[in-house]
């Protein structure tokens, strides 16, 4: 192992669905030390932000992490500008705590949009420790679902669902939960990840299932190590660093409206962003 | 190093009736609204007469009040005779980090505090901090320092875990020394509280960046982008260095558990100033990363780095600036130098108060505080008096940005992850002065140990166990 200045290349990008890009980066370290559930931060240039962004999958022997990133504001429209052999300023990693990953039986893991990518690891760390895993897909539209073969690879079973049916069945993320629920008969754990409502809606069905649920948040962040407390969040009536204490927690405790408040602190901001970035690229 | 004992002068009264060399300072009212560095340093005949204030002591109690030991006497008389260079060298032989502590340094408490010159009648002690502050000012603008004597390699590797300011000493001291450093750094930039959280305007990053380049040119490797406990464990560093120091500071803000705390608009003073210094937000035309500029910002805190807060956020163009502390003017532990500063500015010290709860508009964004007053009672155990709320005093003020800044604990990464390390909440315990800590080759120092305290107690810390390590490095006894 050696403790050098690494470069953070570009190695490989395509186009997953509109505006939502994989990104292959070389990070030896990251790619080592990751664990499913975990982060890093991009800083993509000198005077961009710092962005938070959960693995989506890893190579140790390649040194090469994955991410997925959604074109969301300036800051992820600028790294979807970096060329493949061009390089990311900063990456830093793996951040917050792994997963518990233990046998219980059945899971079913949840990825709602872009959340199909961090859900990805999970189950593929779920299924490793020899559970059952049925991978739920949820999207608007087909044209958002990304990461079928993987999901199929890593899960048991892999289940499409679509708000408008035009991909599997129609319905949303909760629906499929009933349904796996009415069929299986037992879910022993949840793990759901994508918008906050969607979190939030799951959370609340589980809830009254009495399904364990672990949730992965995405926060307004800065540093990402426990220094800023940007992104606390309030989790059981207390308030949490989703950097250091996250970033999964039980759903079933997490106030999802304060961290839907609070996401949208900076939207002023992100749309000045942008115009910057327009003007730059023009 | 053995401070400098020279015979007693005999103009001993012209002396002591050189009046202190006041140095100059950008206009409150201009400096409010810009970002440049406010006291503007002294100019070199300036020093040179402040210098001559000294009055070469037999026993110069000032190095005794020196937590890094530098030989004042020494590098005054040569700044006196006009032989910067010199004086420069004497400086850097146990200071590398000159223009930092020459201005972040609280010498009132320290050398000057000790001055004999100051405690003759009517007199002021020699300002110490400033004529440190020239001479590094004089090497930026071009002056050129006897080198500094660097030991041939030992082919010993070290790493400093953290690149703040006891990182930074005590890898300075270590290169020194002739072994082959390595900083380990999570940010994107080196420097720690010096760069994310100490104000342009008190502290010029360009200083900072310079006196690291310093350090590189020694031959200290600095990674970026690694956080140890994450990146790769303590455990991981044994297997490739001989000997590691943790600096890793105090990095988790405490808030209050008030009600609204999580509000928008409502910030760590870290995450304030982080915004600001480290990610440029206070430049949005070049800088992506915003922050929230209050017409109205309530900072919460005596410190210095409730100061910090509250003349960043006028600078940000806040109409008014409130800092609200629980305690009376003469318990605030900020420094003098810096209350001042802040109240030439226009700061509103709201005293003898404290928040009770955040109020919020229906975006959940921060409109008001609702603070309680409060009265000194008994003196607590650290001798201040204790504040005791009054009940029924509560009153509100508006405020769309508070800034909480009433301290930090130690950052947990490293204690989280590396079972071995003894820690004493969170704080991780350190068997002695030497930093020697209850793993084998492992040191420790700043406020990871101390707990939040300054950057002078942190160098002093970061040399201290540069010396131990080096004795190790050398003996192997643990």
């Amino acid at each position: 192992m050696e403790f050098l200045k690494q470069s953070f290349e570009l190695l490989e990008k395509r186009e997953l669905a509109p505006k939502v890009n994989l990104y292959k980066v070389r990070a030896p370290q990251v790619a080592r030390a990751r664990k499913a559930g975990q982060f890093v931060i991009v800083r993509v240039c000198e005077g961009s932000e710092r962005i938070p962004l959960t693995i989506a999958d890893g190579d140790p022997v390649a040194g090469t992490v994955t991410l997925v990133v959604q074109e969301v504001g300036a800051s992820t429209a600028r790294m979807a500008q970096v060329k493949v052999g061009e390089c990311f300023a900063d990456l830093l990693g793996p951040l917050g705590a792994p997963t518990h990953v233990s046998k219980i039986g059945t899971v079913v893991c949840v990825g709602g949009g872009i959340g199909i990518a961090p859900v990805h690891p999970i189950a593929q760390a779920m299924k490793a420790a020899g559970n059952r895993v049925i991978g739920v897909l949820a999207a608007r539209h087909s044209g958002l679902l990304f990461f079928r073969d993987e999901m199929k690879k890593a899960c048991d079973e892999v289940r499409v669902w679509t708000d408008d049916g035009s991909d599997g069945k129609k319905g949303l993320a909760t629906d499929a939960i009933k349904e796996i629920q009415a069929e299986v008969g037992k879910i022993d754990e949840v793990v759901a990840i994508g918008p906050v409502p969607m979190m939030k809606f799951v959370s609340k069905l589980t809830g009254e299932l009495g399904i364990p649920t672990q949730v992965s948040l995405n926060p307004v962040m800065v540093d990402g190590t426990g220094m800023c407390g940007g992104c606390r969040v309030t989790v059981g009536g207390k308030s949490k660093f989703v950097c250091v204490d996250g970033p999964e927690f039980d759903g079933h405790q997490v106030d999802f409206d304060e961290l839907s408040r609070r996401q949208a602190i900076y939207k002023e901001d992100e749309r000045r962003a942008m115009e910057r970035l327009v003007k730059e690229v023009r | 190093m053995a401070p400098t004992i020279a015979p007693v002068p005999k103009d001993l009264k012209k002396r002591f009736q050189t009046p202190r060399q006041e140095m100059p300072a950008q206009d409150p009212v201009a400096r409010g609204k810009n970002f440049e560095e406010v006291a503007l340093g002294l100019q070199g005949e300036a020093a040179q007469l402040e210098a001559y204030r000294c009055i070469y002591c037999k026993e110069p109690d000032c190095v005794q009040g020196c937590p890094v030991g530098i030989d004042i006497p020494g590098f005054l008389h040569e700044v006196e005779k006009g032989n910067f260079s010199e004086a420069l060298g004497i400086l850097k032989s146990t200071n590398l980090l000159p223009a930092i502590c020459g201005r972040v340094c609280p010498q009132e408490e320290q050398c000057e505090s000790l001055c004999k010159t100051g405690k003759s009648k009517g007199n002021r002690p020699v300002a110490i901090g400033r004529v440190e502050r020239f001479l590094a000012d004089w090497e930026r603008a071009g002056g050129i320092a006897k080198p500094v004597e660097i030991a041939p390699p030992t082919g010993k590797k070290v790493a400093v875990v953290g690149s703040g300011p006891a990182g930074l000493a005590c890898a300075a001291d270590l290169a020194k020394f002739g072994h082959k450093v390595t900083v380990l750094e999570a940010f994107h930039k080196p420097g720690g509280v010096l760069v994310y959280g100490i104000p342009e305007f008190r502290l010029p990053k360009a200083i900072v960046a310079q006196e690291i380049s310093s350090l590189e040119k020694m031959g200290v490797e600095i990674v970026c982008n690694f956080a140890v406990g994450l990146t790769a464990t303590i455990e991981d560093l044994q297997q490739q260095f001989d000997a590691i120091f943790v600096a890793t500071g105090a990095g988790l803000p405490y808030f209050m558990d008030l009600p609204g705390e999580n509000l928008g608009g409502i910030y760590s003073a870290n995450e304030y100033l982080t915004r600001v210094n480290l990610m440029g937000a206070f430049d949005p035309e070049h800088n992506d990363t915003p922050v929230v500029r209050g017409k109205n910002v309530v900072v919460v805190g005596g410190g210095n780095v409730a100061m910090d807060a509250a003349r960043t956020a006028l600078r940000l163009g806040a109409e008014k600036v409130r800092l609200v502390y629980r305690r009376s003017h003469d318990e605030m532990p900020a420094r003098g130098e810096e209350i001042e500063h802040a109240e030439e500015e226009g700061i509103d010290f709201t005293l003898l108060t404290t928040p009770v709860r955040y109020i919020g508009d229906e975006k959940g964004r921060v409109t008001a505080v609702e603070c309680r007053k409060m009265e000194l009672g008994e003196p607590g155990p650290d001798g201040r008096r204790k504040p005791v709320e009054v009940v029924g005093s509560e009153h509100q003020y508006p405020a769309d940005v508070v800034v909480v800044s009433i301290g930090n604990g130690p950052n947990p990464l490293v204690p989280r992850t590396t079972p071995g390390l003894e820690t004493k909440k969170g704080k991780i315990v350190a068997r002695d002065a030497s930093g020697r800590t209850s793993m084998k080759g492992v040191f420790a120092g700043g406020d990871i140990v101390l707990g939040a305290a300054t950057v002078i107690l942190a160098m002093g810390a970061g040399r201290q166990a540069a010396g131990s390590m080096h004795e190790y490095l050398q003996t192997g006894v643990w």
